[in-house]
C-alpha cells in the first residue's frame, strides 16, 4: 500500500524544519554561508508562533543601567533551579549582546531611549549584580516584539535567498544506521509527498503547549519535531518541565505579557491585596514566572480569587496612564479589549496561570547538535541531527526559563547551528546512498493514518487528552494524580488506535493534519506525565505537593524518556553541566532560590 | 456526453445542510463556502446551525467547532487564534477580516463566510497566497545600506524616527486589504496592492535605510502604484486598524516632492 506514494526527491546541503524565529536564523545563516539550504514549514514563516512573543529579548546590552552578561547568566541559572547547564547558559548571555546587536543591524525596529539606543525594559527574575537590583535588560519592540524580530528574519531570509516549501507538513525523520539522513513531508497544495535528502536536518518545530486545554501556544504548536524524535528512538529531556504564565487572559488562554508588570503593572486577589508582596518580598511582582503562578494558585485556593467562581485574579495597569500604555504596550490594550472586553486604562484584567512554554525537549549541546545517552556516554552526538529553539533543550532553561530568554534562545542558538553546520559540511559535497526501503515505515505510519476508519472523532479525543493533561499535570502536581494521569494517557493511546480520519484527499486535508499532530501530542503528553510521575522533588516549573523541597541530592541531573511504538516509556538520566565553557566566568554552585 | 466544469469561482449552489442537534438551542446559522479540489465539482454553501451557548466568542470559534464536531472536512488557515499571525484572514459577512478576532455577537442575522475574494481558490476557505509573497520579494523588504553598521552597538534612531515606523510594521500580511482593492482585483499582475505598499513605505521612511532613493524609482510606475485610486476600502477593513491608503498616498507625496 505505501508503495502506491511517488516521492519527489530533493538534494540539500542542509535542512530547517521550521520557520519561527529559530528556524529562520539558521536558514539563512546557512545560506549565507555558502550551503544549498532549504526551510520546510507548515505555516508561512511570518505565521509561526513567534508572531506571537510580545514583551522582548534579553541581553545585557546595558543601555539603561549597568549591566553585565554574567549578571544575566547568575539570572538564568537561578531562574533554572540550577537544572540549567552552565556551559549552554554561559554561551547564551555572553552571545546574546553581538546576536540582538545583529538583530538591530538586520532591520528590527526596536523601540528606543532618549539617546536613540535599544530601548530596555524589567522583566522577572532579571537582576543586577547577582540578584541585588532589578535589570532592565529585556530590549523590546514596543509589545510586539516576536512579531518585529520574525518579520525581519524571514526578510534576510529573502535577501539571501534562501529557498523555502511553505505549507509542506514534515512527517517523519530519515534515519539509516543511527543517522538523520533527511526528512519525509507531504505538501498540501498539492499533495505531493518529498524526500529532502540532506547532510545535516535542523529541527526547529517549536513546543507543544497544545497537549493542555488552556495554553498561550498557537494552534500549530503540536511539538511535531519532538514527536519526530521520539519515533526515531531518540529520547526527549526534563519534559517534566512545563511552564505556566502567570497571566494569560481568563477564558481565552491569550497572554498579556510579563512586560505589563515589567512596566509596573501588578497582581491583587479579592481582598485588593498586592498578593505578590507576601510571596515575594524583594521581587513582588517580578518574581519568576513559577512563583507568581503557584501564589496565584494559593491564592485562588485559600479563597481569595475574584470573579463569579472566584478561581483567577487582576492584573492592573490602570496606574500607568494612557501615554505609557499608548507607547509601550498597545498590542496589549487591543488584546485585552478583544478577549476581555477590557479597557485597561480604566480596567484591571483578569488573568489566570496558563500553560506558556516546554522547557524540556530533544537535547543538545550549545551548538544545536542533537545528544543522545548511548553506551554510557551522556553527550554521544546524533549525526546529521540538529536541534534549536522551543524544541530543543540545550539545556540554557532548565527547570524554569525566564521571560525574554527563549526569543534569544532562538537567535543565539540558529545562529551558532548555521556556524557548526559550517564546519561540518562541505557544501554541495556529494550524498551517500539510500537504502531502498528508507521511507518504509514513515510511509506506513502516514498511509495508517491517512485511511484510518475507527469510530474515534480526532476533535474528541484530543479534548480528553487536554483535559486530562490539564487536570494531572497541573501547577501543582501529586504522585496519586499524576498516577492516574499517566493510566488515562494510555486509554487516550488506544483510543487513538481506532481513530477515524473522514477526509481521504490529499491536497489541504486539514482532517489529516489534525490527526497527524494528535498522534504527535499522544506521545509528547505521555513522555510529560511519565517523566513528572518519575521526578520525586519540586524544582523550577515542577512543583510536587508530596516532595515539596528540591533534592539536589538525588535529583540534580536531566530526565531523558524515550517511548517505542508501542507507547513503552524508558527513563535514564544525564548529568548536569555543572562547569563553564570559559574561565571568564566561574560556576554558580546551587543555593536555595529566593526572590 | 460533453461534460461542462465550469471555473471555481463561478455559480455557486446551495449545499449541504446540518442542522443544528438542539433544537432549541441558541442556534446561529453560518453558511459557508466549499469548494473540494478533487471532484472540482461547482462550489456550494454548506450551512451549519451552531449552538451558540456551546462556543467561543469568535467567529473563528465558530468555525473550529463545526471542524470539530460537524464536519471535519472543512479546510481553513488559523494558527495564533489572537488576531497576530494573520491565517485566518477570510470573507465575513461582506468584509475582509480575521475570524480569530471577529466577534459573533457583532454580526447580525446567519454569518456567510466566503475566501478571501478575488484570488485562486485552492479548497474552501484556503485561497493561494503565492502570487501575494512573490509582490511582497519583489520589493525588496530588507533593510539596504552602504555605510557599514558600527562594530560593535546598534545604529541609533531618535524616538521620533522610530515612530515614523508605527502604524507600518505591524502588518501582518493578512492581505485582507488587497483583496478588497477593487484596483487590485483587476490588475493584481501588476498593481503591488495596499499591504505591499505599506510595507515598501515602511522601508522607505525607516531613517536607517539607505536605498529610498531606488525604492522610490522602482515604485515610480503607471501599475506599480498609480493603480491606487484612493477608494479607501483597505483601510477601511483593516482588522488591525493600519492605514494602507495613507501609507500609498505618503509615497506619492514623496515621489512629487522629490521631482
Ligand atoms: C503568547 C506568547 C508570548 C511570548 N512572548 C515571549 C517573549 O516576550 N519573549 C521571549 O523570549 N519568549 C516569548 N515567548 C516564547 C517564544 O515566543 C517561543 O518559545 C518561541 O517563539 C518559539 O520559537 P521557535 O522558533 O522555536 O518555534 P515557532 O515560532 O513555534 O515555530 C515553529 C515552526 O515550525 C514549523 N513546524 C512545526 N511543525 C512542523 C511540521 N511538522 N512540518 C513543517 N513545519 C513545522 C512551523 O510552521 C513554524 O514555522 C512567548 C510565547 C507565547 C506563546
Ligand atoms: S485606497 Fe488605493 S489601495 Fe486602498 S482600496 Fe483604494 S485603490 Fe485600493
Ligand atoms: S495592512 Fe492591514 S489588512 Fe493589509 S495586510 Fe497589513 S494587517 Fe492585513
Ligand atoms: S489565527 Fe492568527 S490571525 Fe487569526
Amino acid at each position: 500500500m505505501a508503495q502506491s506514494y511517488e516521492l519527489i526527491e530533493h538534494i540539500y546541503d542542509t535542512i530547517v524544519v521550521g520557520a519561527g524565529g529559530a528556524g529562520l536564523r539558521a536558514t539563512f545563516g546557512m545560506a549565507e554561508k555558502g550551503l544549498k539550504t532549504a526551510c520546510i514549514t507548515k505555516v508561512f514563516p511570518t505565521r509561526s508562533h513567534t508572531a506571537a512573543a510580545q514583551g522582548g529579548i534579553s541581553a545585557a546590552l546595558g543601555n539603561m543601567n549597568e549591566d553585565d552578561w554574567r549578571w544575566h547568566m547568575y539570572d538564568t541559572i537561578k531562574g533554572s533551579d540550577w537544572l540549567g547547564d552552565q556551559d549552554a547558559i554561559e554561551y547564551m548571555c555572553r552571545e546574546a549582546i553581538p546576536s540582538i546587536i545583529e538583530l538591530e543591524h538586520y532591520g528590527v525596529p526596536f523601540s528606543r531611549t532618549p539617546e536613540g539606543k535599544i530601548y530596555q525594559r524589567p522583566f522577572g527574575g532579571m537582576t543586577t549584580h547577582f540578584g541585588q537590583g532589578t535589570a532592565q535588560r529585556t530590549c523590546a519592540a514596543a509589545d510586539l516584539t516576536g512579531h518585529a524580530i520574525l518579520a525581519t528574519l524571514y526578510q534576510q531570509s529573502l535577501k539571501f535567498d534562501a529557498e523555502f516549501f511553505v505549507e509542506y507538513i514534515a512527517l517523519d525523520l530519515i534515519m539509516e544506521g543511527g543517522e538523520c539522513r533527511g526528512v519525509l513531508a507531504w505538501c498540501l497544495d498539492d499533495g505531493s509527498l518529498h524526500l529532502f535528502r540532506s547532510h545535516v536536518t535542523v529541527l526547529a518545530t517549536g513546543g507543544y503547549g497544545r497537549s493542555y486545554l488552556s495554553c498561550t501556544s498557537a494552534h500549530t504548536c503540536t511539538g511535531d519535531g519532538n514527536a519526530m524524535v521520539l519515533r526515531a528512538g531518540l529520547p526527549l529531556q526534563d519534559m517534566e518541565f512545563v511552564q505556566f504564565h502567570p497571566t494569560g487572559i481568563y477564558g481565552s488562554g491569550c497572554l498579556i505579557t510579563e512586560g505589563v508588570r515589567g512596566e509596573g503593572g501588578y497582581l491583587t486577589n479579592s481582598e485588593g491585596e498586592r498578593f505578590m508582596e507576601r510571596y515575594a518580598p524583594n521581587a513582588k511582582d517580578l518574581a519568576s514566572r513559577d512563583v507568581v503562578s503557584r501564589s496565584i494558585t494559593i491564592e485562588v485556593r485559600e479563597g481569595r480569587g475574584v470573579g463569579l467562581e472566584q478561581d483567577h485574579a487582576y492584573l492592573h495597569l490602570e496606574h500607568l496612564g494612557k501615554a505609557v500604555i499608548q507607547e509601550r504596550l498597545p498590542g496589549i490594550a487591543e488584546t485585552a479589549r478583544i478577549f476581555a472586553g477590557v479597557d485597561v486604562t480604566r480596567q484591571p484584567i483578569p488573568v489566570i496561570p496558563t500553560v506558556h512554554y516546554n522547557m524540556g525537549g530533544i537535547p543538545t549541546n550549545y551548538r544545536g547538535e542533537v545528544v543522545t545517552l548511548k553506551d554510557g556516554n551522556p553527550d554521544t552526538v546524533v549525526p546529521g541531527l540538529m536541534a534549536i529553539g522551543e524544541a530543543a533543550c540545550v539545556s540554557v532553561h532548565g527547570a524554569n526559563r525566564l521571560g525574554s530568554n527563549s526569543l534569544l534562545d532562538l537567535v543565539v542558538f540558529g545562529r551558532s547551528a548555521a556556524i557548526r553546520c559550517s564546519e561540518l559540511i562541505e557544501p554541495r559535497s556529494s550524498h551517500k546512498p539510500l537504502s531502498e526501503n528508507a521511507c518504509e515505515k514513515a510511509l506506513d505510519r502516514f498511509d495508517a493514518i491517512r485511511y484510518a476508519s475507527g469510530d474515534q472523532r480526532t476533535a474528541a479525543v484530543r479534548l480528553d487528552m487536554q483535559r486530562t493533561m490539564q487536570n494531572h499535570a497541573s501547577v501543582f502536581r501529586t504522585g496519586d494524580v499524576l498516577s492516574e494521569g499517566v493510566e488515562k494517557i494510555k486509554q487516550i493511546e488506544s483510543a487513538f488506535k481506532d481513530i477515524s480520519v473522514s477526509d481521504r484527499s490529499l491536497i489541504w486535508n486539514t482532517d489529516l493534519v489534525e490527526t497527524l499532530e494528535l498522534d504527535n501530542l499522544i506521545g509528547q503528553s505521555s513522555v510529560t506525565i511519565r517523566s513528572a510521575e518519575n521526578r520525586t522533588e519540586s524544582r523550577g516549573g515542577h512543583a510536587r505537593e508530596d516532595f515539596s523541597a528540591r533534592d539536589d541530592k538525588e535529583w540534580m541531573k536531566h530526565t531523558v524518556i524515550w517511548r517505542d511504538d508501542a507507547g513503552k516509556t524508558t527513563i535514564d538520566y544525564r548529568p548536569v553541566h555543572l562547569y563553564t565553557l570559559t574561565d571568564e566566568v566561574d560556576v554558580i554552585p546551587p543555593k536555595k532560590r529566593v526572590y | 456526453m460533453v461534460e461542462f466544469t465550469l471555473p471555481k469561482n463561478s455559480v455557486v449552489q446551495s449545499g449541504k445542510e446540518h442542522p443544528s442537534e438542539k433544537q432549541d438551542g441558541n442556534n446561529k446559522r453560518v453558511e459557508i463556502y466549499r469548494w473540494d479540489p478533487d471532484t472540482r465539482e461547482n462550489p456550494r454553501m454548506d450551512v451549519y446551525e451552531v449552538d451558540l451557548d456551546a462556543c467561543g466568542p469568535m467567529v473563528l470559534d465558530a468555525i473550529i467547532k463545526i471542524k470539530n464536531e460537524i464536519d471535519s472536512t472543512l479546510a481553513f488557515r488559523r494558527s495564533c487564534r489572537e488576531g497576530v499571525c494573520g491565517s485566518c484572514a477570510m470573507n465575513i459577512n461582506g468584509k475582509n477580516t480575521l475570524a480569530c478576532t471577529k466577534a459573533i455577537e457583532d454580526l447580525d442575522g446567519p454569518i456567510r463566510i466566503y475566501p478571501l475574494p478575488h484570488m485562486e481558490v485552492i479548497k474552501d476557505l484556503v485561497p493561494n497566497m503565492t502570487h501575494f509573497y512573490a509582490q511582497y520579494a519583489s520589493i525588496k523588504p530588507w533593510i539596504e545600506t552602504q555605510t557599514p553598521a558600527p562594530a560593535d552597538h546598534e545604529r541609533l534612531q531618535s524616538v521620533e524616527d522610530r515612530s515614523k515606523l508605527d502604524g507600518l510594521y505591524e502588518c501582518i500580511l493578512c492581505a485582507c486589504c488587497s483583496t478588497s482593492c477593487p484596483s487590485y482585483w483587476w490588475n493584481s499582475d501588476r498593481y503591488l496592492g495596499p499591504a505591499i505598499l505599506l510595507q515598501a513605505y515602511r522601508w522607505i521612511v525607516d531613517s536607517r535605510d539607505e536605498n529610498t532613493g531606488e525604492r522610490l524609482d522602482e515604485l515610480e510606475d503607471p501599475f506599480k502604484l498609480y493603480r491606487c485610486h484612493t477608494i479607501m476600502a483597505c483601510t477601511d477593513t483593516c482588522p488591525k486598524g493600519l492605514n494602507p491608503a495613507k501609507a500609498i498616498a505618503e509615497i506619492k507625496k514623496h515621489l512629487v516632492e522629490r521631482q
